[in-house]
């Protein structure tokens, strides 16, 4: 028989330790996520999971660990929570603006960045979106490749982002840069690279009704005729 | 020496032994004989009648029939003025609803999206090991088609299958169109993996973020076409005109709980699979909203499910460290070569055997004691990820897997270097509600596409299929819906089939134990909680 899952203890072991949950101090075992901390502690979370896997960027943290003066911030499902650490759930929400655009009609890809985010141009260089992004992405690069036409690597450099948009509040220049990288990284798999030529022959093909007549057999077939013609040739 | 560090020694030491060591693909009775003895879906007890509804008789887990048992949250005589008319409500921010939703935009519908959690945040953006596209010049939709047919044990719908097959290049497209950066080799070509269960390479893969690439374009494209979204927002209920059809839904701001009416020409639920009912017990590598919403609401209306029976268990659940227990290791690590080894040091499975082939036979291994105990007494296999070092060359691991290394490097784990333990992990409904090849349930004006859907995928689903799944269903549920919705007026709303629900729960002398959907899981610790030693300075 299937016990309810107690996901509020997993990874829990021995040693207690202190924690602050939004300035609130917390006995918890060592060994929990921050996610779990908070389930542990009896705090219902709606707002602030998502994917519980970091990859959605829903859960995104900001903590101070002891003795550090430093903020980080971090994805709560990934963390765990140590002594002496405060952390709070930030809830990854910006009202930034998001350009709305067309990829289809843009003329030239590279020029219309200025139209559609031209803040992207006024990075002052102040490193804040790196230091903040719990990825490890250099955003400020990343920033500054996509004004300067380098979209390929834009792309490359930014595989990673979970688009928590940490990078968001923090830039003194208004630039989301999270989402400029969102449209050049598009903007080159949708415009930049030549599209690839095995998957055009092979849409050619079954436009064509290359494989027409196999189907009119195969939807004929009953189970047990299905099951011979699917075993595989030798 | 400590028994683990023994057993990772054994690991790395037999490396040779083991890649001289050809390990078949299981003949069709041996499959069988494996999956009945080991499989967590052929546990006899852990599976309770359905006595209600249209699949009444049939089977099912304990979890999902009382699912399918449970109460509506919503009073009969609640007021049902709309406070949206659309022509198409689709529910769910994933993979295939943001599809469907952009399908059924571009044809001029009037579209609202509703979702859970925040749109985006779904089993779609975990999914790292690719989409199956045959496009290869060995390999044709026929034969994509055969290898999904074997590795579904021939239950699949061929309709449906067909559908998947043969419109899959075509979707690869719209995706690429859309900016999605899939993998290339020096000619620009896609590049493709093989995958397990398949007798060709065709995973398409953006390395191991394929879902988060395909989801996080998707998701800027529903913005760009400025198609109204309501997060936090999941549909409580739906709503029927006296006839029967599918009318609206009402959904629930659960920043706030109030109740939303929705009145809609069509409803496409895409709200994605179960896993965390937690069923059997398994950890789960699912997202936090993943309750079985559709199954519940659909079947309440009078829509048949498919296969709602079955479930897959990805082979490859972490185990250790004890904090990923049940998060997924991408089966992209055994096609790149990775073998599974047991306690002793021995592979024991062909590592691209299908799914359920290869789920079945690591609790087997666990089972009969070759398996290796973690601090946290939960067991497993190691997972030789360094392999792929060894065979693809230096650096190949960083390229191929970069959210895997980071995933592990957070808990001190080297994946370049050591191997890691795994166990299976409740991973994905096979099964759903029945759907036909334009995504229509049994029930008119309601469509299901993507992982909430069934038929498609048989009783094993095979890996990459699913991604393909919810840009080819997505496009077709989004299509249909739209067409439908042109057809003519909207219905009445009411919620008469709520009404005939409990009745029929009365008469078949059922108390249900919960009220369905359940939204998110409890994972909230009830307990007295423990004051701090210390208080904040």
């Amino acid at each position: 028989m299937s016990e309810p899952m107690s996901e509020s203890t997993i990874g829990a072991h021995g040693k207690t330790i202190t924690v602050e949950i939004m300035g609130r101090p917390y006995a918890v075992p060592e060994g929990l996520t921050m996610l779990r901390a908070m389930w542990y502690t009896g705090h219902e979370v709606v707002r602030g999971a998502g994917c519980l896997g970091g990859f959605c960027g829903a859960c995104a943290a900001t903590y101070r660990t002891k003795d550090d003066v430093r903020l980080r911030n971090a994805l709560a499902c990934q963390t765990l929570v140590e002594d002496g650490m405060s952390f709070y759930l930030n809830f990854s929400y910006y009202p930034n603006r998001k350009a709305v655009y067309d990829l289809d009609t843009i003329s030239d890809p590279k020029q219309e960045l200025f139209k559609i985010y031209p803040e992207a141009s006024l990075c002052r260089n102040c490193n804040a979106c790196t230091e903040a992004c719990p990825q490890g992405i250099d955003v400020r690069d990343g920033v500054w490749k996509a004004v300067f036409g380098d979209f390929a690597k834009v792309s490359e450099m930014f595989m990673d982002c979970v688009m928590c948009g940490q990078c968001i509040p923090v830039c003194i220049a208004d630039i989301a840069p999270n989402h400029v990288a969102l449209y050049a990284s598009r903007a080159q798999g949708a415009r930049l690279t030549a599209p690839p030529q095995n998957l055009a022959l092979r849409v050619t093909e079954i436009q064509s009704g290359k494989y027409a007549a196999e189907w009119t057999r195969i939807l004929s077939m009953n189970e047990e005729e299905l099951k011979i013609a699917a075993q595989p040739s030798k | 020496m400590d028994p683990i560090e023994e057993s990772k020694s054994q690991v790395l030491k037999g490396r040779d032994e083991r890649r001289k060591l050809t390990i078949p693909i299981q003949t069709p009775t041996d499959k069988d004989r494996l999956v009945h003895a080991y499989h967590p879906d052929y546990k006899k007890d852990e599976y309770h009648p359905i006595r209600l509804g249209p699949n009444a008789g049939e089977r099912t887990v304990r979890e999902v029939a009382e699912l399918l048992e449970s109460d509506s949250s919503i009073s009969a005589d609640l007021d049902l003025t709309p406070q949206y008319c659309v022509d198409v409500l689709v529910v769910g921010g994933g993979g295939a609803g943001a599809t469907a939703a952009l399908t059924a935009k571009s044809q001029g519908a009037n579209v609202l999206l509703v979702t859970k959690l925040r749109m985006g945040d779904s089993n779609t953006v975990m999914a790292q090991g690719g989409m199956q596209v045959a496009i290869t010049a060995d390999d044709s939709p026929v034969t994509h088609f055969y290898d999904t047919l074997r590795g579904g044990h021939h239950k699949n719908d061929p309709n449906l299958l067909k559908v998947l097959v043969d419109e899959g290049p075509m979707a690869a497209q719209w995706l690429i169109g859309l900016g999605v950066l899939f993998d290339r080799d020096e000619s620009g070509n896609l590049k493709t993996k093989k995958g397990g269960g398949s007798t060709k390479p065709r995973l398409l893969t953006c390395s191991d973020y394929t879902g988060l690439e395909i989801m996080r374009v998707l998701k800027d494209e529903v913005l760009n076409r400025q198609i109204p979204i309501l997060e936090f927002s999941p549909v409580v209920e739906l709503l029927t005109d006296p006839d029967g059809r599918c009318t609206g839904a009402v959904l629930k701001n659960i920043d706030n709980g109030q109740l939303i009416v929705v009145e809609a020409k069509s409803v496409i639920l895409a709200t994605g699979g179960s896993g965390r009912l937690h069923i059997e017990g398994f950890p789960t590598s699912n997202h936090y909203g993943a309750t079985g919403d559709a199954l519940v609401l659909a079947y309440r209306v009078g829509a048949k499910l498919a296969h709602a029976d079955t479930f897959q268990y990805h082979p490859t659940g972490s185990v250790f460290p004890e904090q990923l227990a049940g998060a997924l290791v991408t089966e992209g690590i055994r096609s790149d070569g990775g073998h599974l080894v047991n306690l002793n040091g021995k592979r024991f499975v062909n590592e691209l055997d299908t799914r359920d082939v290869v789920a079945a036979a690591i609790i087997r291994e666990c089972a009969q004691g070759r398996g290796v105990k973690t601090p946290a007494g939960r067991v497993g296999v190691w997972l030789d990820v360094p392999m792929i070092d060894l065979l693809l060359g230096e650096g190949s691991i960083t390229k191929r897997f970069p959210a895997m290394v980071r995933q592990f490097e957070r808990y001190g784990i080297d994946i370049r270097k050591e191997p890691v333990l795994i166990y299976p992990t409740l991973h994905y409904q096979n099964g759903g509600v029945a759907i036909d090849v334009h995504g229509q349930s049994q029930v008119e004006g309601l469509f299901v596409a993507g992982e909430a859907s069934g038929g498609l995928h048989g009783r094993n689903r095979l890996m990459g299929n699913s991604l393909l799944d919810l840009i080819v269903f997505g496009k077709r549920a989004g299509t249909a819906a739209a067409k439908r919705a042109k057809s003519g007026p909207a219905g009445k709303l009411t919620l008469s089939h709520v009404t005939r629900f409990r009745k029929e729960l009365e008469k078949n002398g059922i108390k249900p134990t919960r009220v369905a959907p359940i939204i998110l899981p409890d994972y909230v610790r009830h307990e007295e909680i423990a004051h701090a030693a210390t208080v904040k300075q």
